[in-house]
This record gives structure tokens, C-alpha cells and sequence, in this order.
């Protein structure tokens, strides 16, 4: 690798890091003040235990070469203890087992708000394993894994053999985590007490700064050097976010007459979750409305999902999952030649593949990560139950599990 | 000897405070509570959610006095917390309630001599 693109992709990585504390208090302000480290301790786990499980397997699961040239999962003994990063062959790989690790930490991380406020801690801690094996590692084969003829790597079939347009991983973090976590909140049913109102907004914009400053190296990295493509997506970036404030507001505005600073923020992820999938292959205006949409859609299901009775505590459903589909439709319709990606959308003239190529790749990651997720969730259930007792819940998980409150002398 | 107790809206805490002193009323106590009167609930929206807010937050001040200067105290009070020229609903309350025996600790003065 050139030295500029080294550069970059480290920086990339420090930034990406960043989105692990910025989840951590995007989720955390949301809950009441009683289960708040609990939350923060559920996200920053979730890149301790990946990391554990990719040095093992993960890094294999996803990017090894194929196993039987299927593209269903890859060799998970390929980079086995990493052994093979140890000296410099030129491909940089080190860098890239960093990179992944943290894209698949904080897919699960995200899973965390199906569980919020009423998981055992140690049951979480083996659901991350199991589910960066069993869920991450097939999806994130199917999506990042490119064949190579030269070399006669096979990578996963979503990427190679349907020819799927997923720019940074609409589909195999962001819609995947959205599905998991709702398969894991319908497994752990709601919580019992009623949800309370966030317990400090300040915290959870803080977050979300985070998160969005993470995303600048989580898009512009995926880029894969310090060229044009990460100047542009990290372009596209921006005005989705910035797209997300205004849906999600203007939403909030209709619905509940106000627009809110909890809406806002929440806006800017669902902008960012939306251009993610689709970074390279809209134009700078289409990525404003890719923005403004996808978080409008957002800010529509979540409502649609409480009417459902389902305890999907911190919204990864609506905010990752809708926001994710909705972007990477937006590319279907709209996407624009003239972006790197070089494609259009169907109504402008591109090919109607598209549709059924985004369309299956969108509905095979939804029901292969819920059915996937519930199936771990409701097993692990059955062997030991990863619902706290219902003392427990009403102490809050804070005292109740770690022995530790995040402020003194208020219970919230 | 008397505890004037006055739940009175936050925003006039300072104002309130700052009117006792001038009438020479030097010490007093403020906390923060929650509760309910006359001002109905609000609603609050979170990610589209409703909640409603049924307990507002208030301002007690506290602060003892001698029997003569009870009145004195109570009128800066009410003159003080009122919002607007007809006031509120939610302005708030002020009792009196008699106190058997004060002591100041450091000296160990009592009664009117410890306020």
C-alpha cells in the first residue's frame, strides 16, 4: 500500500474507534439514569468480546476464501490468530484486521438497544460471541468479501454472484443490526416498568457527535485509500447528515408540533445510516435527499413499531434498518452515473435488475439476521434465562449488576 | 418562633432570596422539589413519543423567623414569587408553623437570639 493510503486508513481507524464511547452515550443518555452503565458496558464489551472471536475465526468468517467456492462463509481458520499479519507483505493487513474488528464490534453494539435495561450482562457477553460467529461472520462474507479471479479467491454471493451495490455495509451492519435487534427484544420481551424519559439529552448528543465523527472514517475508509472515492463519499457523508437533521425534524414538526433536539440528533444518524450504503452512487444533491428521507422514514416507523408492543429500547430497528432500506433504495431509483460508483437508478435510466438485486439482498439479510438472532437468543434462553429478575429490573441494572451508580444519591 | 415554608416557582427563587435579604431576613434554606397543585401536567415528546410530566418542579424556601416579623417576611415573599402583574397558576404556597426551640450551634444562643 502507498504510505498516503496507510495514512489514512489509520486515521480512519481512530476515528471509527470513536463511535464505540459515542454509542455508548447515544444509548446510555437515552435510558434513565438507573441503567445507564449497564448500557455503556454493553457496548464497549461488544468490541472486547469481537475482537477476541475475530483474532480466533471472525476475520476468516468474513474476508477467508470461501469454503467450497459457494460464497456462503468464509475459511474461518484463513487468518487464525492473525499469524499472517505479523510480517509486512505489502497488502497492509493488519490495518484491514483493525478495520473489520470494529465494523463488526459495533454491529453488535448497535444490537444492544433490543436488550437495554433487562439482560443479564453475562448472557450478553456470550450473545456477541455467538452472534459476530453465526450472524456477522455469513453476512459480512456475503457483502465484503470480493473474489479475486487473479488470485482465484472466492468472495460471499450477495457481493459476487447477485453483483449487490452495498457501498459500507447498508446491509450487513446496519440493516442487520436493526433485524437482530429486534429479534432480540421480542425474545426478551418489554421491560416491565414503563419507559422513562431520557435521563440526560446533553450526554446523547455528545454521542451522536462521536458517532458521526467515527462515521467520517468508517465511510471515508471504506474508500480504501487516500484517493478521490474518500473525498467524495466523506462529502456525500455530510449532506446526508445534514439531510437527516431537517427529515427527522420536519417529521417531529407535523406529528408532535415541535421539533426537538433528541429528533435532531437522532436524524443525523438515520442521515448517515442512509448515505452509508450508497455513498458513491448518488450526487451531492441526491445525497441530501437520500438524508432526508431515510430519516423521515426513520422518524415514521418509529411510532409504527411502538403500536407494535415491541420493546426495541433505543430504535435500532427504525433508525438503522428503515433508514438503511431507504437509502439503498433511493441509489435503486435515483442513483446517479456521474457518481464513482457509475450506475443509475431505474428512473434514470438504469437497468431493472436493480430492484430485484437490492430487493433480495435487503430481504435475505432482514430474515436471515432476525430468524439467525431469535434462534441464539431464544436457545441461550432455554438453557439459562438472559432476563434479569424482576427485582433486579426495578433496583436498575446499574446497582443491580456492577455494583456501581452512575450519580450519586439520585435514583431517577 | 416561627418557619415560614414557601413553595414558590424556580425562576423567582433568586429574586425572592434577594428581597429577604434587603428586608434583613439573612438566612434561609432552598431546595428542589417535585409535586403537583393546582397547574396541571404537561406533555413532552420523545422520538414521537408522548410522556406526560405529572409532577413540576418547584423551588421550598425555608427560613425562621421571629413572631413580629412573620408578616413582614410573608408579604416580601408573595410580593416577590408572583409572576406577571394578576400572577399564576403555579406560583405557589406560604405556611407558617410554629417551632418550639432553636438552638445555634456554634454559640448555643437560643431562641430568637439563634435566628
Amino acid at each position: 500500500m502507498e504510505p498516503a493510503d496507510i495514512a489514512w486508513i489509520l486515521t480512519a481507524i481512530a476515528l471509527v474507534l470513536l463511535m464505540f464511547p459515542g454509542l455508548a452515550m447515544l444509548y446510555g443518555g437515552m435510558l434513565n439514569g438507573r441503567n445507564v452503565l449497564n448500557m455503556v458496558l454493553m457496548v464497549m464489551s461488544s468490541l472486547a468480546v469481537t475482537a477476541v472471536v475475530y483474532v480466533i475465526i471472525g476475520h476468516g468468517l468474513v474476508l477467508g476464501d470461501s469454503v467450497g467456492g459457494a460464497g456462503i462463509i468464509g475459511n474461518p481458520f484463513e487468518y487464525s490468530f492473525f499469524t499472517s499479519f505479523m510480517e509486512d507483505d505489502g497488502s497492509g493487513g493488519p490495518l484491514w484486521g483493525a478495520f473489520y474488528i470494529l465494523f463488526a464490534g459495533i454491529s453488535v453494539a448497535l444490537v444492544a438497544s433490543g436488550a437495554a435495561g433487562r439482560m443479564k450482562f453475562g448472557s450478553w457477553l456470550v450473545f456477541v460471541a455467538l452472534w459476530v460467529v453465526l450472524v456477522y461472520g455469513p453476512l459480512g462474507h456475503w457483502v465484503f468479501a470480493f473474489s479475486n479471479e487473479e488470485t482465484g479467491v472466492v468472495g460471499g454471493w450477495m457481493r459476487n454472484q447477485l453483483k449487490l451495490h452495498d457501498f459500507a455495509g447498508g446491509t450487513a451492519i446496519h440493516l442487520n443490526a436493526g433485524a437482530a435487534g429486534l429479534a432480540l427484544a421480542m425474545v426478551l420481551g418489554r421491560r416491565n416498568a414503563p419507559a422513562g424519559r431520557p435521563h440526560n439529552l446533553p450526554l446523547m448528543l455528545v454521542g451522536v457527535a462521536l458517532i458521526a465523527t467515527g462515521w467520517i472514517g468508517f465511510n471515508g475508509g471504506t474508500a480504501g485509500g487516500a484517493n478521490f472515492l474518500a473525498q467524495y463519499v466523506v462529502l456525500t457523508s455530510i449532506l446526508s447528515l445534514a439531510g437527516g437533521i431537517l427529515g427527522f425534524i420536519a417529521i417531529e414538526r407535523i406529528r408532535d408540533g415541535h421539533a426537538t433536539m433528541l429528533g435532531a440528533g437522532t436524524g443525523a444518524i438515520a442521515g448517515l445510516v442512509g448515505i452509508t450504503p450508497v455513498a458513491d452512487a448518488v450526487g451531492p444533491v441526491g445525497a441530501l435527499f437520500v438524508g432526508f428521507l431515510a430519516s423521515a422514514a426513520a422518524a415514521w416507523a418509529i411510532t409504527w413499531k411502538r403500536r407494535h408492543k415491541i420493546d426495541d429500547a433505543l430504535d435500532v430497528f427504525a433508525i438503522h434498518g428503515i433508514a438503511g432500506i431507504t437509502g439503498s433504495l433511493f441509489a435503486v431509483f435515483l442513483a446517479n452515473a456521474a457518481a464513482p460508483a457509475g450506475f443509475s437508478g431505474i428512473l434514470r435510466g438504469g437497468e431493472m435488475d436493480l430492484l430485484w438485486r437490492e430487493g433480495l439482498a435487503l430481504i435475505v439479510t432482514m430474515v436471515y439476521s432476525f430468524a439467525m438472532t431469535y434462534a441464539i437468543a431464544w436457545t441461550m434462553n432455554k438453557i439459562v434465562p438472559i432476563r434479569v429478575s424482576v427485582e433486579e429490573e426495578e433496583l436498575g441494572l446499574d446497582r443491580a449488576l456492577h455494583v456501581e451508580t452512575a450519580y450519586e444519591g439520585r435514583t431517577f | 418562633m416561627k418557619l415560614i415554608t414557601a413553595i414558590i416557582k424556580p425562576i423567582r427563587v433568586e429574586t425572592v432570596s434577594k428581597e429577604l435579604e434587603k428586608a434583613g431576613f439573612t438566612g434561609l434554606s432552598v431546595s428542589e422539589m417535585q409535586g403537583r397543585g393546582a397547574q396541571a401536567g404537561r406533555m413532552e415528546y420523545y422520538r414521537g413519543q408522548a410522556f406526560a410530566v405529572e409532577f413540576r418542579t418547584k423551588m421550598c424556601i425555608e427560613l425562621l423567623v421571629a413572631e413580629k416579623d412573620v408578616d413582614k417576611a410573608i408579604d416580601v415573599i408573595v410580593a416577590n414569587a408572583r409572576t406577571g402583574d394578576a400572577g399564576a397558576i403555579g406560583d405557589g404556597k406560604v405556611w407558617v408553623t410554629p417551632v418550639e426551640r432553636v438552638v445555634r450551634v456554634r454559640t448555643g444562643e437560643e431562641g430568637e437570639a439563634a435566628i
